[in-house]
């Protein structure tokens, strides 16, 4: 029983070994990349456009919406980071409707990458929207004894995110593996649409608490200020 | 008992309680979570999105417990050190 795709090596040499993890990564992102340019082709403003573009809108419309929900007031300067987590991460999940597809997200090394990209995000937008003195200045927030523990909710924190994502994923696949063996006929497709439900949930869970700590990092701390009275 | 045998029936045995004690209590907090957030939808059923987005993150948190006892059961059953430590030493001897 394969606990990660990474024990599925395909082709080795040497040191480097092509794994089921980068394949499937490699194959995902091909997908995306050029299924968006293809779609993006040709843009039409009018009232006609193609089920396509009608459909990515309405994906990049929701995304900038949530992003402005949870508190960032510039969405689109953050769309690029969150946006390509969650549709990788939705992606992934979602192609394990086809046959003999192992998602990468399934391996606690892609998403430990994923963690780490988000665990160094936060601190450069927070460091280009207060400049690194005052962001600095909020890790001793409220007050100095602080600090060490605003450090470590920062390291476990980026912990939490690989493992749960890696978690979901992971117990999706082995769940429907081991019924496989028990019960085959109906119920592991019941599960299957489990998986499908809780890595689209995942997905957005991933992407908002990405959006909910870069909110935090770049939370402008505004002095009190006397209220003017209005004449 | 040899050593082998020791770590198997701990590896077994402690398996099962992570994955029994490790539900129990996620799952209590998120039934609480979701009662308290049906409550508030109900009585303010016009914050619907925000209440729902906030109900799923905070599910998210409570499950990454749960998911790390499941973790620690899984590797405990199929990615013992311990286990595997000890299957090359009876191989190689």
């Amino acid at each position: 029983m394969h606990l990660s795709p990474d024990e599925m090596i395909y082709w080795q040499r040497g040191f480097f070994k092509l794994n089921a993890t980068l394949a499937f990564t490699w194959v995902l992102m091909f997908v995306m990349a050029v299924g968006s340019k293809l779609i993006t082709r040709r843009l039409s403003t009018a009232i006609k456009r193609s089920r396509w573009q009608n459909f990515l809108e309405i994906v990049i419309t929701g995304i900038v919406r949530q992003i402005k929900d949870v508190g960032l007031p510039h969405p689109r300067l953050y769309l690029a980071f969150l946006g390509t987590l969650f549709l990788f991460v939705a992606t992934a999940s979602l192609c394990t409707v086809f046959p003999f597809y192992k998602p990468p997200t399934g391996s606690l090394s892609t998403t430990a990458a994923l963690a780490l990209c988000v665990f160094v995000a936060v601190p450069l937008f927070g460091i280009r929207r207060q400049g690194l003195a005052r962001y600095l200045a909020t890790y001793m927030e409220p007050t100095f004894i602080m600090l060490p523990f605003n450090l470590i909710s920062e390291a476990s924190r980026t912990l939490a995110l690989a493992i749960r994502l890696f978690g979901n994923m992971m117990s999706g696949e082995m769940i429907i593996g081991i019924l496989l063996t028990i019960t085959p006929f109906i119920f592991p497709i019941v599960m299957t649409v489990l998986g499908l439900l809780t890595g689209m949930v995942q997905a957005y869970i991933f992407s908002i608490l990405a959006a909910v700590y870069i909110a935090a990092a770049t939370h402008v701390h505004h002095p009190a200020r006397k209220a003017v009275p209005q004449t | 008992m040899d050593s082998m045998t020791t770590i198997a029936v701990v590896s077994i045995v402690l398996a099962g309680i992570t994955t029994a004690f490790g539900s129990i209590a996620p799952a209590m907090g998120e039934g609480k979570a979701v009662a308290t957030a049906l409550t508030s939808l109900a009585q303010q059923p016009d914050a619907s999105a925000t209440i729902t987005r906030t109900l799923f993150v905070g599910l998210a948190m409570i499950e990454s417990v749960a998911i790390y006892c499941f973790v620690i059961s899984m590797i405990l059953i199929f990615a013992n050190p311990f286990w595997n430590h000890v299957i090359a030493q009876t191989a190689g001897k």
